[in-house]
């Protein structure tokens, strides 16, 4: 049995040590805004934060989390630059099919958290790890300078 | 896909299906039977195919699919604006299957593609809000007493001034449900509109933002097991062996279920169910395409190329007037194979039972996905519950039903419900793949410098004739030859032919702007060289043959103007531009890239002008042409599926390669105000991509590409 805490909610889980995050939270726990894409980090569809770090939970395995806080696009929000980038996604219409969106917002926050005003290069360092499919790359660039932190 | 009026002028010639199709759709908002359907149900007014207003609101029963398009919030602008409701009134739920109620009158089917939703919908949904408030008002005044002309509505209350009274659309539903659907349905003129023409906020979006949105893949179900499995490498492949007891001795596995072709191992999670594949052992038989290969594939196509096609367009004298030009052209170019890869994987969530199954899927064609179930369990269609899902991507993918077919084939046999799951590489390897394409084009140019003749033929496997057989007729795919055949340019000597090759091995399947994108590419390409080879610019070349299209003119000088064309370039830039009417819309892009030797090519700048007639919602046609141009570009600069032995070469991210956020160019969309009826805009974008890269490309390295993706080696 291990313990998880993910936002802010301790949850005990019986999985094996070699399961990577994304499946604990998707199929375990029931938490599916975090994104199943490519299962080799080359999309960030499913990166979540891990102790405040933005990591591809499909890379991310059981043995690795313990004792560490994890949030979750579910939780993101209730922190307040997650709540402001959420609300920036919407005003700027980034989203179309959204499916990578969870992925990008994680990637946005935790680049704002650590750089309050990043330039277009910060955030191409940031968010190139994250695919967007329907393209809405102009929109991301946009919506996080209009972030002020 | 069937987009313009040629296209669609054979696809409706000779096909029954189509015939009839069209009847049913012109019954439907304004059939004279009674709405009765709120028989039983006191307080439910559900007075055609699209509207229904009961206690928990005001309900579009949405025909569409949405794939990421914003269909959701454009179809409800559309009722909603002659319903006389706000968009924030409107919930809007996915239609059942049902061809009778809910088929594309532009498709023929349930589906949602080709950038034919919003030409759908147009009017079928604001005669369905039309419709409807005409029937609550009737029934208000009624209850007053007093003329239906002097009630008025505002957000869904109607109001007589006169005597002060109001009286909400949920108060009179039941009153309005026993009336006759009005025969004649005036709709606004366009002066009128109050929604439509606004920038509304999306509706599907704020799920979007906190991962609260189930997409098909998200399915949880009560005592559901979760699955992924293996398919043949090859197709037509079978297993040769498998360790199943292997498979059966990992932790957390539940159930082994195969096809001759593929199986599937079924767990409590995802990460068991992996592991059960791994475990497995597979080895594969590769059947009779175990030899297939690109170079073999493309070696055939050239030889079929050679042989004459079924004509599509002979205006006589075309080869003629080339061979007296002064200055003629010839040229072959080739478009790869390409996979769709939309960021959800395909998945797909049953529970069958021994009477009965329930699908939850995100599918472009719901009552396909119906049949497929069906015909896979034995059970009737109407025993086939389909729960749509919104979709992470689709780009042509979903509009297909092979992997629900497939899953309903392994898990006939399972009672309980199980969400099958492709993985990335499964997904890659076993798509359905945008056809390869091999055209030769020949024109010529008088001494005044003006295109005399051009011939075109496309060498290519038909999509319509395995998807739409009745659309493909005299041997003629409507797609193939779209944007080849007619173009916006002032040409009177055209011949223009179809040789259909299938390829074997693999199947072909629709894309994001199938014919559109792979012809512009070969004729905006083919006009630049045109332009070129008598030392004309590009735009000059073209605005000189836009002399009866003042559409096509517009954009193209509007987009010159913005991406400043006729400013110099420093050493190593380029621009490119590319000119089309595709869809019923009109567009024009021009591409600014830098080349640096020995660097990658630099995409800097996309300047787009559209004229997509009366827009519905200028940002959702920003947003299409954004994401629709990085789509191409990205496709342009990097991607081809490619065969080995029979098997797909590519697997993931990794070496199928997506555009990123660094690579992106900046990207500026200026709209034309038109009151036009309303184009297409889906697939607009990624169709101007390809000719405005090459032509920039060759701007910038007097290189001409003709052959996609780029190659490190062609610039």
């Amino acid at each position: 049995m291990k313990k998880l805490t993910i936002n802010g909610q301790v949850h005990d889980v019986d999985v094996p040590d070699d399961m990577p995050l994304l499946w604990v939270l998707r199929d375990v726990l029931g938490l599916t805004g975090t994104k199943y894409g490519c299962g080799i980090a080359q999309c960030g569809a499913c990166t979540i934060h891990l102790g405040g770090v933005a990591v591809r939970s499909c890379q991310t395995t059981m043995d690795m989390v313990e004792d560490i806080p994890i949030t979750t696009i579910e939780g993101v929000g209730d922190t307040p630059i997650g709540a402001k980038v959420q609300s920036a996604w919407l005003e700027k219409e980034v989203v179309q099919c959204g499916y990578c969106q969870s992925g990008q917002i994680m990637s946005a926050t935790a680049l704002l958290t650590d750089n309050p005003r990043p330039t277009d290069t910060d955030i191409d360092d940031a968010l190139a790890g994250n695919i967007c499919r329907c393209g809405t790359y102009v929109r991301i660039r946009e919506a996080i300078h209009s972030v002020t932190v | 896909m069937i987009e313009n009026l040629v296209s669609r002028r054979n696809f409706l010639r000779g096909t029954a299906l189509a015939t009839a199709g069209l009847v049913l759709a012109v019954q439907l908002p304004g059939n004279t039977r009674r709405a009765s359907a709120a028989v039983g149900e006191q307080s439910k007014f559900i007075p055609n195919a699209f509207v229904k207003i009961d206690t928990d609101g005001i309900a579009l029963i949405m025909p569409h699919t949405e794939v990421g398009q914003g269909i959701y919030t454009s179809s409800a602008m559309l009722m909603a604006e002659e319903l006389e409701v706000d968009l924030d009134q409107v919930r809007v739920e996915a239609a059942p299957p049902d061809l009778k109620k809910y088929m594309d009158p532009i498709l023929f089917d349930q589906a949602t593609g080709g950038s034919t939703s919003t030409q759908s919908d147009w009017v079928r949904l604001r005669e369905a809000g039309a419709s409807a408030r005409i029937m609550l008002v009737g029934a208000a005044a009624e209850r007053w007493g007093v003329s239906a002309d002097d009630c008025r509505v505002e957000k869904g209350i109607i109001r007589h001034d006169p005597s002060s009274r109001s009286l909400s659309y949920l108060d009179v539903a039941p009153d309005a449900a026993t009336r006759e659907a009005p025969k004649q349905v005036p709709l606004k003129d366009p002066s009128q509109f109050r929604l439509i023409g606004t920038r509304a906020k999306r509706l599907d979006t704020p799920a979007k933002v906190d991962g609260s949105l189930v997409y098909g893949i998200d399915t949880r179900l009560p005592g559901m097991a979760y699955a992924t499995l293996a398919i043949a490498p090859v197709k037509g492949g079978r297993i040769a062996s498998m360790n199943e007891a292997a498979a059966r001795a990992v932790k957390g596995v539940r159930d082994v279920v195969r096809t001759e072709d593929s199986v599937a191992v079924i767990g409590e999670h995802m990460w068991a169910a992996k592991l059960g594949v791994d475990a497995l052992e597979l080895s594969w038989e590769s059947g009779p395409n175990a030899s297939v290969s690109t170079q073999a594939i493309v070696n055939d196509m050239h030889e079929a190329s050679l042989k004459p096609g079924v004509v599509v367009r002979d205006d006589k004298g075309a080869a003629e007037a080339i061979r007296k030009a002064k200055t003629k052209l010839d040229a072959i170019y080739r478009s790869p194979f390409l996979s769709h890869s939309p960021l959800e994987p395909m998945n797909c969530t049953l529970h069958i039972k021994d009477d009965r199954a329930e699908l939850w899927v995100g599918t472009q064609v719901p009552v396909r996905a119906q049949k497929a179930v069906a015909e896979a369990t034995g059970l009737p269609p109407e025993k086939v519950t389909v729960n749509n899902q919104l979709m992470g991507g689709a780009f042509g993918r979903r509009l297909d039903i092979d992997t629900i077919e497939q899953a309903a084939k392994l898990l006939r046999n399972i009672r309980y419900p199980v969400k099958l799951v492709w993985t990335r590489e499964q997904d890659l390897t076993h798509d359905f793949f945008r056809p390869y394409y091999y055209d030769r084009v020949s024109a010529g140019l008088d001494d005044a410098g003006r295109l005399v003749g051009r011939t075109h033929r496309v060498t290519g496997s038909s999509v319509m004739a395995r998807w739409a057989p009745p659309a493909f007729v005299n041997g003629i795919d409507p797609d193939s030859l779209d944007c080849a055949a007619e173009t916006p340019y002032d040409e009177t000597s055209v011949f223009a032919d179809y040789v259909r090759h299938e390829p074997e091995g693999l199947t072909t399947a629709w894309w994001r702007g199938v014919g559109a994108t792979h012809n512009l590419f070969v004729i905006e390409s083919f006009v630049d060289e045109m332009a070129y080879a008598i030392g004309q610019d590009p735009v000059d070349f073209r605005r000189k043959m836009l002399t009866r299209n003042p559409r096509a003119l517009a954009v193209l000088e509007l987009a010159a103007e913005k991406a400043g064309w006729k400013d110099k370039l420093p050493q190593g830039r380029g621009r490119g531009v590319n000119l089309q009417f595709a869809f019923n819309t009109y567009l024009a892009h021009i591409l600014e890239i830098e080349v640096v030797p020995g660097k990658e090519v630099k995409l800097l700048r996309s300047v787009l002008a559209v004229d997509c007639g009366i827009v519905i919602n200028p940002d959702t046609v920003r947003a299409q042409m954004e994401g629709g141009v990085l789509f191409g570009l990205g496709t342009a600069m990097f991607n081809e599926v490619t065969f080995t032995d029979g098997a797909v070469d590519q697997s993931n991210f990794d070496n199928y390669r997506i555009l990123r956020i660094n690579e992106a160019p900046k990207v500026e969309v200026y709209q034309v105000k038109s009151l036009e009826k309303p184009g297409g805009v889906g697939e607009a974008g990624t169709a101007a991509a390809a000719g405005a890269l090459a032509n920039a490309i060759f701007s910038a390295t007097g290189k001409r590409i003709r052959s996609l993706p780029l190659s490190e080696a062609a610039v």
